[in-house]
């Protein structure tokens, strides 16, 4: 089914979404609505135009696919499914996320995978295509983040604070983050042979979204972050 | 009775948007208003409001005060008080388009006023200052009568309603500006009424903007200590006082005033030059109380351009575009796209970085 949304509220447009006995549909004209898929389950739904914030909130189990920028709160608190963003993706992307993937061909914003976290054989996983902006992983408590740094800016690959409060899960840099500042609570290390063969299945899965080779992009050194420390839960506004 | 600022909490929201050009071509406000369309959940209806740069090329020499007030009473009183320290030169009801959305409207005025030079003289001020003082006098001092918007060929647009109705409601596709801000309110904390929309203006500097202000007792503190009043029952308005403080009586630049309200963090600060370490290390010392902290986005407009300023830990989202000679700025890209639809160039200003946009000399 392919539904022209620009003339839509977010509330009819995600009625209309859960009404329909189609399993693939298309939005057309997409300008800022949100939660658009919240929830779903077994739908695939493509996106033209810009979905608001909130994209695929709390998704069970959907496919979403963007032809374009993602604004904030992509995928937040999402428990399974795939979020697909042909494009860059604003603050706060993955926060809370607790299960599914989300792939970002561009960059992220601030805050990317915030307090993600992970129980038993849920595992989130985030994978960024391009440069991460500040507070990267900020309290992330479990899952993989995986930021690739494709893109040719002059850009670090992830800006200030990365991984404050980190206290679980894994962070993957496809860089030897020289000059980058992780704060006392977390551990960064060149990733061994092992761990990414851990994550190699999810590079080939965004370059088959997004084209390029795992071969080409895995042949790079990575650092991992994880947390150790005896006060894991130390960070920077609060000292306790 | 309309609950206090401490006596009622509402959560918040808000959504900012501008658009400027710089070749200063002046386009109406249709594109600004329809910006705020795809925003409007960000806005409970409890305040909306614009302001617009270059709208009065024929009283340019002029300030042009808008004036709310309650009664004609009111009105009477104010305008006694402002004969005594201006001429008045013209004196005006704003055009607006009634319509059931917006309600209990004041009486809503536009003064053009030029200071007396005699009492310039005897005060031995210029008179911008003798501006700011009297502002602050009617709005602290004068009950019932509120001016909004006190700058030369520029004006805010404001009342209790959704933007986009707002914007209708003043008729604002009959003026031309070469810069648009705009703003619509999910007030936090403290109630919505017509004075408490955004922009806040002092002079030609209004503020719009989205977040909530932790360290506003402490700058209101400050500020008010150099006989600024804060009246309005908000946060905002101090930024736009402490804008004003900075640029025009303390005479810095933008980018020194942006570092002085989203000063970087000290470890920042340790990882730049000496040069750089010296300046901002500097600012921090001279002005700490006027560091704005906690969430905000917002969009400083000036003659002759504006400014936009996430908080540094960038608690609030925002957009900046940029196609041919047109900058736009806003909460959400999808605002943007709807100004400009096939726009190339878009990208997230970091936390504390200002994006400061100028109108090329001389094309306002």
């Amino acid at each position: 089914m392919e539904m022209d949304v620009s003339q839509l509220g977010f509330q009819e447009l995600n009625n209309e979404l859960r009404a329909s006995a189609d399993e693939n549909i298309t939005l057309k004209g997409c300008i800022g609505q949100r939660f658009i898929g919240a929830g779903m389950s077994g739908k695939n739904i493509s996106i033209y135009g810009i979905a608001g914030n909130a994209l695929g909130a709390y998704l069970n189990g959907s496919v979403i696919e963007s032809f374009g920028n993602a604004q904030d709160a992509v995928g937040d608190t999402m428990n399974e499914g795939r979020i697909i963003v042909h494009g860059n993706i604003g603050d706060a992307a993955g926060y809370a996320m607790r299960g599914g993937k989300i792939f970002v061909q561009g960059d992220a914003g601030y805050r990317a995978g915030i307090h993600m976290k992970e129980y038993q054989e849920k595992v989130p996983v985030m994978v960024i295509g391009g440069k991460a902006g500040s507070f990267l992983g900020e309290y992330q408590a479990g899952g993989n983040i995986i930021v690739l740094g494709l893109n040719q800016d002059e850009r670090a690959i992830v800006s200030n604070f990365p991984c404050y409060g980190m206290h679980g899960g894994k962070l993957f840099l496809r860089s030897e983050c020289e000059g980058i500042h992780f704060p006392h609570q977390v551990s960064h290390r060149p990733a061994t042979s092992e761990e990414l063969q851990e994550i190699r299945v999810h590079v080939e899965e965004y370059c088959q979204y997004f084209g390029g080779s795992a071969d080409e992009i895995m042949n790079a050194a990575f650092t991992i972050v994880t947390p150790d420390g005896k006060n894991p839960y130390k960070q920077m506004y609060v000292a306790n | 009775m309309i609950p206090l600022e401490g006596q009622v909490r509402i959560p918040s929201g808000c959504a900012v948007s501008a658009m400027i050009s710089k070749d200063g071509k002046r386009l109406n406000g249709e594109s600004i208003i329809e910006s705020m369309v795809p925003m409007h959940d960000r806005s409970n209806g409890l305040g909306g409001g614009f302001a617009a740069y270059g709208i009065y090329p024929e009283y340019r020499d002029f300030y042009a005060f808008h004036i709310f007030f309650n009664d004609t009473q009111c009105q009477k009183e104010c305008m006694n008080l402002l004969k005594e320290y201006f001429e008045i030169v013209q004196d005006e009801h704003i055009k607006v388009r009634k319509m059931p959305q917006i309600t209990d409207e004041p009486i809503i005025r536009r003064v053009f006023v030029s200071p007396m030079q005699s009492v310039l003289r005897h005060l031995q001020i210029d008179e911008k200052e003798l501006v700011v003082r009297i502002v602050n006098r009617i709005n602290a001092g004068l009950n019932g009568s509120y001016v909004f918007s006190c700058g030369k060929n520029m004006g805010a647009f404001k009342a209790v309603g959704f933007p986009e109705d707002v914007g209708r409601y003043y008729r604002l596709e009959e003026y031309e500006a070469y810069s648009w801000t705009a703003h619509g309110r999910y007030p936090t904390n403290t109630p919505g009424w017509w004075g408490g929309a955004h922009p806040f203006c002092m002079l030609d500097y209004s503020i719009v903007h989205n977040g909530e202000i932790s360290s506003y007792d402490a700058n209101r503190r400050f500020i008010e200590m150099y006989g600024y009043k804060c009246t309005l029952q908000t946060d905002t308005e101090v930024i736009t006082y402490i804008a004003d403080y900075l640029l025009r009586r303390q005479g810095l630049t933008l980018e020194e005033t942006a570092s002085v309200i989203a000063a970087p963090f000290w470890t920042t600060i340790d990882s730049k030059s000496e040069q750089e370490k010296n300046t901002y290390t500097y600012l921090r010392n001279m002005f700490p109380s006027l560091l704005v902290t906690g969430p905000f986005s917002i969009i400083l407009g000036f003659n002759g351009g504006l400014m936009a300023l996430n908080d540094r830990l960038k608690l609030r989202s925002m957009v900046v575009g940029e196609q041919d000679d047109m900058v736009y700025i806003a909460s959400e890209e999808a605002a943007i796209r709807v100004m400009a639809p096939d726009i190339q160039k878009i990208w997230s200003p970091a936390g504390g970085e200002p994006v400061i946009v100028k109108v090329k000399e001389g094309a306002f």
